[in-house]
């Protein structure tokens, strides 16, 4: 008993405030953008060359897609002028799929609006998740557990994983949906009682990512499963996961 | 009269002529594997290319002499389909037979287990042999008897954990046998692979186990540094070890809570649930991402360690290995955790040799093998990691081989960030040599990496062969629950702690 009293004292008091107490590496990399001021020359497509998942688009305007972006160094190490910076924001979050496609320059993400009344009603003080992984590499899957941890602790707010999808508010998704989850990701999302919500992290659910092209794979969540909230990432920091729920539910002002 | 010659040997980070490996006849491989296992080496991959010639599958084999600190390669031209099956002179290779027949329509006769591995839409020898049969439907082994009961759990757990199918046959409580059936993770990672190197290839390999990007990353740069001749300067060698060691604090550390959370003893749980976090940080002081996405790049790493990032290293790793003392040692002294730990899920030395298990898993079984010391590349030439090792094959064991590898980790890195060698951290890679095949070993936080790859005359990709160390290590798994309460299976996957789209590819 006492040795597990000291333990206590010397591990002491570990939940951060939230988003306040967050703490982001320096080299952390957020939405990637052109720096003020830049003229790209004409004809040079090194970063769009350079990008593994084909996440930046030139229409008229150099655009970047969050759905599909690995915030990966590529584009930033391929630029010759140097241009590609990263924002050290972790607010990624966003209710439709075309709000995470930006311009590249100055275009910032519309902060993500929260559920109706009526589901605030009944969700906002308590959302239980039913976490499946459908093709996920265990990254997105181990940074949305550590929600878990007392450094985050996000039963504070109410949320909570569950065990069983009857006893679950929604599916909090991650991986491309492999062909061999397809079937069960539907019968979970099934066995959840209305209303229920679907909560796609990592850009491999969002998009499928790297793999969609791959014949393995449904790349992505899209035209199976409505989403609600899309978290982008590769894997999203744990405060863009909890930013990104806390935001659904109306619960940060 | 000279023996003919059976295998040529490679060196961990090295390449060798395609044409120069021995070419045996099916049988003459047979019984070199199974009589090289005899005599203490393992498999560490065994796998197939479509042949040169355009007809038939290449047979391509990896045995790894630990005691020697040797790797030799040997190979067989299959015209045929059918073969007789190579698993029942040496079992550890039930799994690699398996995946050939599943892969190259292939029919090993004989196998004893001849099931699908992965349930593959676009297998790599481009043909199915049947029709794909629907993931998880296969004839499970029944233990027949009035009183016996079947347990199936997954593909979705009750945890935040990845999927798969576990089938359990039980009396009463007892677990007479569990079989393991996995594939859900399936993302084809092996065929995109073909063809590379181009933008996709590393992300592929830091995604191929998201939990293990940096020892993934590790094994594909140092199989694309031996394919272009290039050594990494010495600082980069050394920030890419001490990725590589965070990487294992950081899982190791994780699953210390996981098992103290398994028995019901919440203190360490809680407490090592923060403190892996603290470790995931401290990668991404190195490169920006908690798991170590863009920490490797083929000759060298990304980033360099400014000053004072590595003041501010040097002070967390501190901060970290006391609250992790603190936090660990609480286990070995409390009664109810230890009574739960000792005696559970014992995997004995011969059945660990048998399987060919790796890792932490293999070590706590009393196996000496750990490819830092038998096998070093990279910066592991130049120092020595004391192996942790134990006898009694119970999860107390792989819990205390974790502990005692948390402490030598810790230490490495300490002296290291202490002394790191100035200079520049990469170098350029050139093109890849043309028809050549090279091997990558990397000792990962779940043990041996094992990466081979084939280049074609052209200098691109023919084959990429990923073996995670989980590929190895699922069938100890299932060997351990024999006998065992069914509610003791948590506490047991945990101890084990096995990757599932790391074996799905």
């Amino acid at each position: 008993m006492f040795p597990i009293l000291k333990s206590r004292i010397h591990q002491g008091y570990r939940t951060m405030e939230f988003p306040e107490g967050v703490k982001l590496p320096e080299k952390f990399r957020g939405k990637p953008f052109l720096a003020a001021g830049s003229t790209c020359p004409e004809n040079c497509q090194s970063c769009i060359e350079a990008c593994p998942t084909q996440a930046l688009i030139q229409e008229g305007k150099l655009k970047i897609d969050l759905g599909k972006c690995l915030f990966c160094p590529d584009c930033q190490e391929a630029c010759p002028q140097n241009y590609i910076q990263y924002a050290r924001d972790f607010s990624l979050s966003a209710r439709k799929r075309e709000d995470l496609i930006l311009e590249m320059d100055t275009e910032t993400l519309k902060k993500a609006q929260s559920l109706d009344k009526e589901m605030k009603r009944v969700l906002g003080r308590s959302l239980r998740l039913r976490q499946v992984s459908a093709g996920g590499c265990n990254a997105c899957e181990a940074d949305s557990n550590v929600l878990g941890t007392i450094g985050w602790d996000m039963g504070r707010f109410g949320i909570q994983f569950v065990a069983s999808p009857r006893h679950a508010d929604g599916i909090l998704l991650t991986g491309p949906v492999t062909q061999n989850m397809k079937l069960a990701l539907l019968k979970t999302y099934e066995a959840i009682p209305e209303p229920k919500l679907v909560i796609a992290v990592g850009t491999c659910a969002i998009s499928g990512g790297l793999f969609q092209t791959h014949p393995e794979t449904c790349s992505g969540v899209e035209g199976i499963l409505p989403v609600d909230l899309y978290i982008p990432g590769c894997p999203p920091h744990p405060s863009s996961i909890l930013e990104g729920l806390l935001t659904l539910l109306g619960r940060l002002v | 009269m000279t023996e003919p010659l059976l295998s040529k040997e490679i060196i961990n980070c090295g390449s060798i002529e395609r044409e120069s490996i021995p070419s045996l006849s099916i049988d003459g491989l047979s019984r070199h594997l199974r009589e090289s296992v005899q005599n203490g080496q393992r498999v560490s991959a065994l796998f197939g290319i479509p042949s040169l010639e355009g007809e038939g599958v290449e047979i391509i084999a990896l045995l790894a002499d630990d005691a020697q600190g040797r790797l030799w390669i040997s190979r067989t031209h299959l015209q045929d389909k059918r073969f007789p099956s190579l698993t029942p002179g040496c079992p550890q290779l039930h799994l690699f037979e398996r995946e050939l027949a599943e892969d190259f329509g292939l029919e090993p006769e004989g196998h004893p287990w001849l099931k699908p591995v992965r349930y593959p839409q676009n297998p790599l020898g481009g043909e199915l042999n049947q029709k794909p049969a629907s993931i998880g439907i296969q004839d499970f082994y029944r233990v027949e008897g009035e009183e016996i009961h079947e347990v199936a759990v997954g593909p979705v757990h009750a945890g935040v954990i990845e999927p798969g199918h576990f089938r359990f046959q039980c009396f009463g409580e007892e677990v007479f046998h569990l079989e393991i059936s996995l594939g859900y993770q399936h993302r084809g990672i092996e065929q995109a692979l073909v063809g590379g190197p181009n933008q996709k290839t590393l992300h592929y390999l830091e995604t191929a186990a998201g939990d293990t990007t940096i020892g993934h990353g590790t094994a594909y740069c140092h199989l694309l540094e031996a394919l272009t001749d290039t050594e990494p300067p010495l600082r980069g060698q050394v920030l890419r070890s001490l990725a590589l060691e965070l990487e294992r604090l950081a899982n190791h550390i994780g699953d210390m809570g996981a098992l103290s959370g398994d028995v019901g003893f919440l203190p360490t749980a809680s407490y090592c649930g923060r403190i892996r976090g603290d470790f995931l940080n401290m990668t991404a002081l190195l490169c920006g991402n908690r798991f170590g996405r863009g920490v490797n790049m083929p000759g060298g790493v990304r980033f360099d360690l400014e000053d004072d990032s590595l003041k501010q290293l040097i002070k967390m790793v501190e901060i970290g290995k006391q609250d992790a003392k603190v936090a660990i040692e609480l286990l070995w002294e409390s009664a109810s955790v230890m009574a739960r730990f000792e005696g559970t899920g014992t995997l004995a030395e011969k059945t660990a040799r048998q399987l060919g298990l790796v890792g932490p898993a293999a070590r706590a079984s009393g196996l000496s093998r750990d490819i830092r010391s038998d096998h070093p590349a990279g910066f592991y030439r130049f120092t020595h990691i004391p192996l942790s090792s134990w006898k009694t094959g119970d999860v107390f064991a792989r819990a205390y081989v974790r502990w005692q590898e948390i402490q030598q980790s810790l230490h490495f890195i300490l002296e290291q960030l202490h002394n790191l060698p100035k200079g520049p951290v990469d170098s350029k890679v050139s093109q890849l040599k043309p028809n050549q095949l090279a091997v990558s070993l990397v000792e990962g936080w779940r043990g041996e990496i094992c990466h081979l790859a084939l280049t074609d005359e052209k200098g691109h990709l023919s084959r990429y062969k990923v073996v995670d160390p989980s590929f190895h290590n699922w069938p100890g798994l299932a060997y351990s629950l024999r006998n065992q309460q069914i509610s003791d299976f948590p506490v047991c996957n945990k101890s084990f702690n096995l990757s599932y789209c790391g074996f799905d590819l």
